[in-house]
């Protein structure tokens, strides 16, 4: 059956030059600097985190080109080292931390419950400093020599005996940690009490769900990171130790602290992602989501049971065997409800009307390469499969597979399929697809290998390696070259579509959602007037119902008889 | 319905939903401060489940008097906060302003008292990181040091909100006396207090689980 | 919503017993308790805690998701401290191989 979609989206004559939206509304950089507007907020964001990913992917270029001969001749060991803390550092707490919620998050929170803006705006402009002071932190450490710990910080090294600019780094990352705080506080206290009249918690799109499950993480788990850093930090300023064993202390301390938070962190990295997913996957098959209820509640339960299975990361670092025991069990559990997702989204696309556009292109390949990601996971999950491919790079590829195949392609998706309203302005849909092909086939090149190079064998955070590696550690870095090719492409053309893309309707998609609602670009109070919510999200049925009988078609497909 | 005098921020569509928002947010950031106190309260309990008897020895030398002093000037200053909200209510705008005046003096008694209290313990060699400290007087020197460490940092990160609630407590204090708060605008003095409540809770905890893990004896109530 | 205000004597009666329970903490630390000390003294400043967040925090007269946030809240240090002492606590007792 044929849809609107197929078609290239409708451009739309050019707006009057004088209707005022967010961009408009005032100019020069204290209004930039100064604002409160979440729209504006989320665009500081864009063109921070999109800064800090392409510094992260500058040091990942020097890492797999320093891969593609076993001797690693390219750097030295100490060097390879700082690379790929720093690639870890800015890509969790400067790029996937914070992408999805503080730029998409930010900017679309508010519109799609129907509120003027958050709940606390000069907060959100705070989390933006707040944010920007910790990435000054730790770049200035980054510059001045780097940090050779690797992004996990294990102590007793980065505590007593790294030589590198530790403190610094850590006094960047406990900063951006409060940018996180303020804003999962901001957003829970926006969805408790900020949404339209009848906005119910039954209405939420799911993308405020996974928002909302993110926050509630944010709020519980980033206070212990920050705990944990600091004591590292008060023990190699003090030369006193907490983790040193030669005083008593355990540095399995510090790992537990540490992964308190570094494991629901992924789930903060992802869920939003996952949001998204549901967004885009609705909107390009016609259809309402599958199981809405249990879409929205599998977050809540990745939310939660995420803060039951730090200890998986610490499987031979000498915890009790039986602690080990349970939290392998409990790593199992916490795979159902992204497996309940999975599901649904597939549910969602049988006989849904689908059409291909570059969103739904990122989407599909999200569910592809997140259910690999996953079911590696509960290959990890297993003890006697952990213990031999800790630390290797089966781990990286695993990581990555959820990371960048998961996360990095639902904001590639999220990030296509809003722009239009963010704009105003349509990307080149040809451009577009072509890059969605070279990330995706990219990054299977990239990281297939390495799960291969992890089952051999082949160690992570090691410079060099024995040539029988070779074959897959080059394949890999070829992969990464096409990737990288794959992101400077929407670099490039979402840029270019600000002063050259065909102007956008308010609703290129013909989607469903407060968002879609108001003019693209949104004015700064985003609706004339407060909407008011009569139905659920996703009502596609409804809306092609309607769609029929406003058109001629539904003329054609009455049964002939006398004219009415 | 509240009339808007001036006080509606715009993003809000009347003054109970900004009022109800800035308390669920305070109450918000105190679970997140609770998790932060909680990551120290966790790593002390597992050392304090390691080494109870290191722990205890140690925890005897700490100034049990100065302790539960403060505990008692830090209680007070509980009670002139939660008497500065009802005064806000009520209207009585002196009682406002002496009773913030108040909290914040009882705040700085109790910072005072922790610094003597701090060169006390540097007096008595209790100071692991410096020379201030005599290794050979302790079975385990290591399993001191970790306690007293605990004991620094605990109470170190705890001075620290308290000085930030002084700070704001002085501000409140200055704002109350321009007037600025009535039974329409309470909020910032409510949402502070929460703040102030939630610093005396820590201490609450702090003063068994650092002063008395063990039996003290009539010799220790000194300065 | 108009909280229910909280009596100015309730201040005062609290605030008796906050300084009573103190007294008692202390006091009772300089009778032999042996390995109790610990578990006295915790629940004395529960008590302590808990009187200080239903009175002075007005907890008492809160809507229900005051009490959710205060409860996540515990409930997760309860989360943090378990998973970590479960690992403490029985370290000895299973070795692999």
């Amino acid at each position: 059956m044929s849809t609107v979609l197929e078609q290239e989206p409708q451009a739309v004559p050019p707006a009057p030059e004088s209707r005022r939206n967010y961009l408009n509304a005032a100019f020069g950089v204290k209004s930039w600097l100064l604002t409160t507007d979440h729209k504006r907020i989320a665009i500081l964001y864009l063109a921070s985190v999109t800064f800090m990913f392409f510094l992260g992917g500058a040091a990942a270029t020097l890492i797999r080109l320093n891969l593609m001969t076993p001797q690693g001749d390219l750097v030295t060991a100490d060097t390879y080292n700082k690379l790929f803390t720093m690639h870890g550092v800015i890509m969790v707490w400067f790029f996937l931390v914070p992408v999805i919620p503080n730029v998409l998050g930010n900017f679309f929170l508010p519109m799609m419950i129907g509120a003027r803006d958050l709940a606390l705006p000069k907060i959100n402009l705070a989390s933006w400093y707040v944010f920007m002071a910790g990435a000054a932190f730790t770049l200035w450490a980054i510059l001045a020599g780097g940090v050779d710990t690797g992004w996990t910080f294990y102590t007793p090294f980065s505590s007593k005996s790294s030589h590198t600019n530790v403190i610094p780094t850590l006094i960047g990352i406990v900063i951006s940690g409060f940018s996180s705080i303020f804003t999962g506080l901001n957003f829970v206290v926006t969805v408790h009490r900020m949404r339209a009249p009848g906005m119910t918690w039954g209405r939420l799109p799911l993308f405020i769900w996974s928002l909302y499950a993110t926050s509630v993480i944010l709020l519980l788990a980033t206070p212990v990171l920050a705990i944990a850093l600091t004591l590292v930090m008060v023990e190699r300023f003090f030369q006193i130790g907490i983790f040193d064993p030669a005083l008593g202390g355990d540095p399995l301390l510090f790992q537990h602290l540490f992964w308190f938070y570094s494991h629901p962190v992924v789930y903060v990295m992802v869920l939003p992602g996952m949001g998204i997913v549901s967004e885009i996957i609705t909107c390009y098959s016609r259809k309402t989501i599958f199981g809405y209820q249990f879409v929205a509640l599998a977050s809540i339960a990745i939310a939660v049971l995420g803060f039951l299975v730090w200890a998986h990361h610490m499987f031979v670092a000498g915890q009790s065997v039986y602690s080990a025991m349970i939290f392998s069990a409990l790593s199992y559990a916490v795979a159902i409800p992204s497996a309940i997702k999975v599901f649904n989204w597939t549910a969602t696309l049988y006989k849904g009307s689908i059409s291909l556009q570059t969103p739904m292109l990122f989407a599909l390949g999200f569910i592809a390469l997140f259910t690999i990601g996953g079911v590696t996971g509960l290959m990890l999950a297993a003890l006697g499969v952990d213990m031999h491919v800790h630390d290797t790079y089966f781990i990286i590829a695993h990581f990555h597979f959820i990371m960048v195949g998961g996360s990095v392609m639902a904001y590639m998706g999220g990030l296509h399929y809003w722009w239009p309203k963010m704009t105003g302005r349509l990307y080149p849909e040809g451009w577009a697809k072509v890059a969605a092909m070279l990330i995706f086939f990219g990054f299977i090149l990239t990281f297939l290998p390495q799960f291969v190079l992890g089952y051999l064998g082949m160690p992570r955070r090691y410079h060099a390696y024995p040539p029988k590696y070779q074959v897959l550690n080059a394949m890999s870095s070829a992969g990464a070259s096409i990737l990288a090719v794959g992101y400077l492409f929407p670099f490039t053309y979402l840029l270019w579509s600000l002063g050259y893309g065909k102007r956008s309707g308010p609703n290129p998609w013909k989607a469903t959602g407060l968002e879609w609602q108001t003019p693209s670009p949104p004015p700064t109070d985003n609706f004339e007037t407060t909407p008011i919510v009569t139905t659920g999200p996703y009502n596609y049925l409804q809306q092609a119902l309607t769609d029929v009988e406003e058109n001629e078609i539904g003329d054609q497909l009455r049964a002939p008889g006398p004219p009415v | 319905m509240a009339t808007n005098s001036g006080l509606l921020a715009h993003q809000f569509d009347d003054l109970e939903q900004q009022r109800d928002t800035e308390l669920l947010s305070m109450w918000l950031f105190l679970a997140t401060e609770l998790l932060i106190f909680g990551g120290l309260f966790t790593g002390y309990a597992a050392y304090r489940y390691a080494y109870p008897n290191d722990f205890e020895a140690a925890s005897r030398h700490l100034n049990v008097l100065i302790g539960a002093i403060n505990t008692i000037v830090l209680l007070s200053s509980s009670l002139t906060m939660a008497l500065a909200v009802h005064a806000t209510h009520k209207n009585r705008q002196n009682m406002l302003v002496a009773c913030l005046a108040l909290t914040a003096l009882l705040g700085t008694v109790f910072m005072i008292l922790k610094g003597f209290e701090y060169y006390i313990d540097y007096r008595e060699d209790l100071v692991p990181w410096t020379s201030h400290f005599r290794a050979e007087e302790w079975i385990n020197p290591g399993q001191i040091a970790l306690f007293l460490l605990f004991y620094y940092v605990m109470t170190g990160l705890h001075a620290i909100h308290l000085t930030v609630g002084i700070g704001l407590m002085l501000w409140l204090t200055i704002q109350a006396r321009r007037g600025r708060y009535s039974p329409e605008h309470y909020i910032p003095v409510e949402v502070i207090g929460l703040y102030w409540h939630f610093v005396d809770i820590v201490w609450i905890f702090l003063l068994p689980l650092l002063y008395l893990i063990g039996t003290h004896s009539p010799g220790d109530l000194h300065f | 919503m108009e909280q229910r205000t909280v009596l100015q004597a309730t201040y005062y009666a609290v605030f008796a017993a906050l300084i009573a329970l103190t007294l008692l903490t202390v006091g009772i630390s300089f009778v032999n308790l042996g390995e109790w000390h610990s578990a006295v003294g915790l629940a004395i400043a529960s008590a302590k805690a808990v009187l200080v967040a239903l009175f002075f925090m007005h907890l008492l007269h809160s809507p229900r998701l005051i009490w959710l946030v205060v409860a996540a809240g515990f409930l997760w240090l309860a989360i943090m401290m378990g998973g970590m002492l479960a690992d403490y606590m029985t370290r000895g007792w299973l070795t692999y191989g």
